[in-house]
């Protein structure tokens, strides 16, 4: 089986290595089959291993392949830890994946760097792979580090726009920010257990709960807490929660079908992944369950309130994303793993189909983005347009469709959730929902339905997309609307035993288990809770906003003016980052680099050595003068020297 | 003196080398000019040929024969499988270079083979007469190959040095060994050995000859101050023959010194030790500063070839098993890498342009994306940056040190490295951030372009799997 495990990551780099060094040699069609077909074979061989665990029940594999190096007993490997968890993840990353290269043929048809963007996706592939797949923290830090990288490549891909630049600019810098706190993280767990693999630190967690040591003499913390907290902030930055988000929106910056993998589907849920397989640590300190139950709740109702104010197609998918990752991270404050997992797993399917869809709005549109310029595209765009509803409905929850399961489980488990913090969270999570539909069939409205407002050269050209972008919608559509019945199994079946540890005190699935009967009945269940009333009214009111009275829009634009400013301003989040810490930043560097740099370290010590190596270059190489008398001469010098010293002066003689 | 005809069994990789030489010595009389590839396609069967039969011995027991002159130990058979293949990839690459300057003519390949003939015996070598053959064989046909373009002054100047300092070195080393025989009353390197340790006490006469010796090893190994011939004759030779000269040999240097130092003299390890620290300091130094001011990358990898020998004199300071496989399989490393160093600079030169200026990688990457890669590689494997092997050569010598507490050695060590790094990857620099200075496109026959991207990326996959090779190191050494 190793080296089935070993195929899965290494033929999508094979295929980014061969279209990247070689995208001249084999040209455009050369360069996506290359790379289909690595991410084809990935995704083969990830169902074969998702049957052997689902049908077969096989063992959990963990073993390292290579050891890179063993420095003072600490290994330093590449290794698999492959069991139920993974071979989830890695079929929704590969088939994400496939859909999404499949669907660059058709969206970057006309871009000059095409060969490019293939090479990227398929490595992108490969580190999310290596990531999940990954069986010890330095293994998890390399794959972190190398999505991150792929992702600021891409967001930049058009390298020529100075919006583009800026975007994954800021992107880079905040992920740094969350880097950092994972990097500290890593280095806590290195220096408590010293070790670096996955097993040895959960098998040694337990022994550590109270253990605590000081980072400010007299203060006592923690050791797990502090632990889980930094790991944490690593995942904010790559899971985009408040207050490390605003990379996310500027990163539409990118290509679509990079909006849709790396930024909606797979990467920003890195974060989830990595906390819920560090259950054994974070089940340990309920403080920082907490700290991640409250940040959740934050993300997922403010952000979603910013995407009721977005024109821009793309921006208010993103902010939805940002929500509906507030939501996973609530589920994994609420020790309710599994249903982040699971929303993890609906939401990359719906998420991604939205964003596609999207792409192809925007090809029929060339490349106008912005919703207030659509309308009526139902007629235009049938396959886009259905795909979109069946996306949409799963967004907000429709009953039967598989986000309707997913988020359900959430706030049915915060609602039983005893930490602190849980009453707001899930008043936050309830809200949520009613955001959620407002905003998803605004855009619905504005973008398919009613009269059509762009130019009439645009219309005349409105018509359906090829087939390369259709069928992955198609195909996206499918699980969009079925993998929600995997709940039996996933959430309250017992495919996370083992895997997912919760801690007995935290068993919200289990009590909410208890009264689970089949699909059917929870949705019967749910007509007793308020959550899909408050997505009916979401759609209802954004009907009569959008569709009805289309004033009522700007009335209370004006009635509520210092809201509005405050929600367009994107509270201020981005500015506050700017003036507070890219200023200050900018100032304290401009301080330490007139002190320390220019006068310092390089007027003294970079300019200065430098100039007394070349200087103490320039001189002796004088002495290889290039006369054989002064070289035979030096020679001789040379061994008069080693006998004076070594006979007269070292006195070993006779010793 | 009676020789038991099994006692040639040892000798058959040497046997077999002098026979094909011998061969192809005299077939290459015979055969015309254009067909003179002939010669080179037996050579380079030879080699592989020998690399099989001495890969074979690795397993064999150590064997002493013909009275004493003579060792086969697996030590020997790593070394020597080595040299053959480093051989072999220097051979490769010079085809292309000599026949596109018109001196493609079987000399080279000849003397080439007994140069290597030279090694094998000098890395066998069980008696200090037998290692002053082995040297000699070595040197006179070094000297002859750099002299090999007869009708360039710069070549003749160079040879003509080598010649005059390689002979005053081995005089010194001769000097030294006559010492020690006399102190000893023998040339065997066992019997030598056993005489030091019976006498209690050491003489002046020793460290004499402790001096003079690792003034002759100094010289082999381009040791700061014997190293002055180095960038000269780097320089001045053919990029073919610099090419040779700068990696194999480096090989069978160690395996001297090894002989030498820890076999014969090991009862004087403390002397030597003070005296190889003076050499790799200074080596490191003066190599790793001077190669900043080189704007000719032969010269600059002259210095860089000092600069890493001082690296391969630390583990052999360490003077323990750890040490010593370390430089093993630093010198063995080392020698792939400069090969393929110097390979790229027949790789960019054609006909009348010899590309050995440092303005001439300029712009690599835009004429050529691939070989500017294999390049940045062994940049990088020779300033020790992981993932490639030059990494592991430092890490392992310099963990050797820092076992026998010599910390501040290793400081040094590294706080030249740093310096180092500084040439190497201004080489990377150019290629690059620069704009090409030609537009030439590069025109490269089929076997260079293997040979080189094969050594590329071997020292890049040694780099990645290292422990195979650091095994052997570590085992031949015990066995």
């Amino acid at each position: 089986m190793e080296n089935v495990y070993l195929a899965i990551p290494l033929a999508p780099l094979f295929g980014a290595i061969v279209a990247g060094l070689f995208g001249k040699q084999i040209g455009r069609a050369g360069a996506h089959t290359v790379t289909i077909l690595g991410v084809a074979v990935s995704f083969v061989l990830s169902l074969v291993v998702l049957k052997q665990f689902a049908v077969d029940g096989a063992d959990p594999y963990n073993a390292s392949v290579y050891t890179w190096m063993v420095s003072d007993g600490v290994r330093f490997e590449i290794g698999f830890l492959i069991d139920n968890l993974t071979a989830l993840m890695i079929t929704v990353v590969s088939f994400v994946s496939l859909m999404v290269h499949i669907y660059t043929i058709g969206y970057m048809h006309d871009d000059p760097g095409y060969q490019r963007f293939f090479s990227y996706i398929a490595l992108f592939t490969f580190s999310m792979l290596m990531l999940v797949m990954s069986n010890n923290f330095l293994q998890l830090f390399f794959g972190w580090e190398a999505v991150g990288l792929v992702s600021y490549l891409l967001i930049g891909f058009w390298y020529k726009r100075p919006t583009a630049i800026y975007a994954n600019l800021k992107a880079f810098l905040v992920n740094r920010v969350g880097d950092f706190g994972f990097l500290l993280g890593i280095g806590a767990i290195y220096m408590a257990f010293n070790s670096m693999d996955y097993a040895t630190v959960f098998a040694a967690a337990p022994a550590m709960e109270s253990a605590s040591f000081e980072i400010f003499s007299g203060v006592e913390w923690s050791l797990l807490t502090v632990i889980c907290i930094f790991l944490f902030i690593g995942a904010m930055g790559k899971s985009a929660q408040v207050p490390l988000h605003v990379w996310l929106p500027d990163s539409m910056e990118g290509p679509t079908p990079i909006s849709a993998l790396i930024h909606a589907a797979t990467m920003v849920t890195a974060g989830i992944f990595m906390v819920a397989r560090m259950s054994p640590l974070f089940e340990l300190s309920e403080t920082a369950l907490s700290f991640v139950l409250v940040i959740g709740a934050i993300t997922a109702l403010f952000m979603g309130l910013l995407g009721v104010v977005q024109n821009d197609i793309k921006r208010v998918i993103a902010y939805s994303t940002l929500s509906q990752l507030g939501y996973m991270t609530v589920a994994l404050g609420a020790s309710a793993y599994a249903a982040g997992i699971f929303h993890l797993m609906t939401h990359a399917f719906f998420k991604a189909l939205l964003f596609l869809a999207a792409g192809s709005v925007i090809i029929a549109m060339h490349h106008d983005q912005d919703i207030r310029n659509m309308g009526g595209l139902r007629k235009y765009m049938p396959i886009t347009w259905f795909t979109s509803l069946i996306g949409s409905l799963a967004l907000i929850g429709t009953p039967f469709f598989s986000g309707f399961y997913s988020k359900d489980t959430i706030i049915e488990a915060v609602h039983h959730s005893h930490l602190a913090g849980a009453g707001i969270a899930y008043w936050a999570v309830l809200i949520g929902v009613f955001i959620t539909a407002l905003y998803s069939f605004r855009m619905y409205f504005l973008v398919f339905h009613g009269k059509p407002r762009m130019d009439e050269h645009t219309r005349e050209h409105l018509r359906e997309t090829p087939w390369v972008v259709t069928v992955p919608l198609i195909l996206l559509a499918i699980p969009s609307v079925l993998s929600g019945y995997l709940i039996d199994p996933v959430v309250f079946g017992d495919w996370f035993n083992g895997v997912l540890h919760v801690a007995p005190g935290h068993d919200v699935l289990g009590v909410i288990g208890e009264h689970y009967h089949g699909p059917l009945s929870f949705v019967l269940h749910a007509l007793a809770g308020p959550a899909v009333y408050l997505a009916g009214a979401g759609v209802a009111t954004a009907w009569y906003i959008y569709m009805k009275n289309p004033a009522i829009a700007d009335n209370i634009a004006q009635r509520f003016r210092g809201l509005y400013t405050l929600l367009v301003n994107k509270y201020y989040a981005d500015d506050f980052n700017e003036a507070v810490f890219a200023g200050g930043a900018r100032n304290v560097g401009r301080l330490l680099w007139r002190v320390g740099d220019a006068l310092i370290i390089d007027g003294l010590i970079v300019n200065g050595s430098a100039r007394v190596v070349g200087w103490v270059a320039s001189v002796v190489r004088q002495v290889q003068s290039g006369y054989l008398y002064h070289y035979a001469f030096s020679m001789i010098i040379g061994l008069l020297l080693l006998l004076f010293w070594f006979v007269f002066i070292a006195q070993r003689v006779g010793a | 003196m009676n020789i038991a005809l099994s006692e040639f069994a040892p000798l058959s990789t040497e046997i077999f080398v002098l026979t094909m030489a011998c061969i192809i010595l005299i077939i290459d009389v015979f055969v015309s000019d254009e067909r003179r590839i002939i010669s080179y396609v037996l050579s380079l069967a030879t080699l592989l040929a020998a690399a099989l039969i001495s890969w074979n011995m690795l397993d064999n027991e150590t064997a002493v024969v013909l009275n004493g002159t003579f060792v086969s130990d697996p030590m020997a058979a790593l070394l020597k499988t080595s040299i053959f293949l480093i051989t072999f990839g220097v051979f490769m690459y010079s085809r292309a270079y000599l026949v596109t300057r018109g001196i493609f003519r079987g000399e080279y390949y000849v003397l080439g083979l007994f140069a290597v003939l030279g090694m094998m015996v000098l890395v066998s070598a069980h008696n200090l007469l037998t290692i002053y053959l082995g040297l000699e064989l070595l040197s006179l046909s070094l000297y002859a190959l750099v002299a090999f373009n007869r009708d360039s002054a710069q070549a003749s100047e160079a040879a003509m040095k080598y010649f005059v300092l390689g002979a005053l070195a081995s005089g010194m080393l001769l000097y030294g060994i006559s010492m020690l025989y006399g102190a000893t009353g023998s040339l065997d390197i066992a019997e030598i050995t056993a005489a030091l340790s019976a006498s209690d006490e050491m003489g002046m006469i020793h460290i004499f000859a402790l001096c003079f010796i690792v003034v002759g090893l100094a010289f082999k190994f381009g040791a700061v101050p014997f190293h002055m011939w180095v960038p000269d004759v780097y320089h001045g030779a053919p990029t073919p023959v610099t090419l040779f000269i700068g990696s194999a040999p480096k090989i069978a240097a160690f395996a001297m010194a090894l002989r030498l130092l820890e076999q014969t003299l090991g009862g004087l390890a403390a002397d030597w030790q003070d005296m190889l620290t003076i050499l790799a300091v200074l080596s490191l130094a003066i190599g790793n500063v001077i190669a900043i001011a080189q704007t000719n990358i032969k010269r600059m990898l002259a210095y860089s070839t000092i600069s890493h020998v001082g690296f391969l004199i630390l583990g052999l300071i360490a003077a323990n098993a750890e040490g010593y496989s370390a430089a093993m399989f630093y010198a063995i490393t080392y020698a792939l890498t400069a090969t393929g160093g110097f390979g790229m600079i027949i790789l960019l030169s054609r006909s009348g342009f010899e590309a050995d200026q440092l303005d001439d990688f300029k712009g690599l990457n835009e004429r050529s994306p691939w070989f500017a890669l294999m390049m940045l590689i062994l940049m990088f494997s020779m300033a020790g940056v992981p993932p490639t092997v030059g990494f592991y050569a430092k890490l392992s010598v310099l963990q050797a040190i820092i076992h026998v507490d010599m910390v501040w050695l290793a400081v040094v060590a590294v706080f030249f490295s740093i310096i180092g790094a500084f040439y190497y990857i201004r080489v990377v620099k150019l290629m690059y951030f620069d704009e090409p200075e030609t537009e030439e496109p590069l025109h490269v026959s089929t076997d260079l372009q293997i040979v080189m991207s094969l050594n590329s990326l071997a020292v890049l996959g040694l780099g990645v799997f290292p422990g195979a090779l650091l095994a052997v190191c570590a085992a031949v050494l015990v066995a």
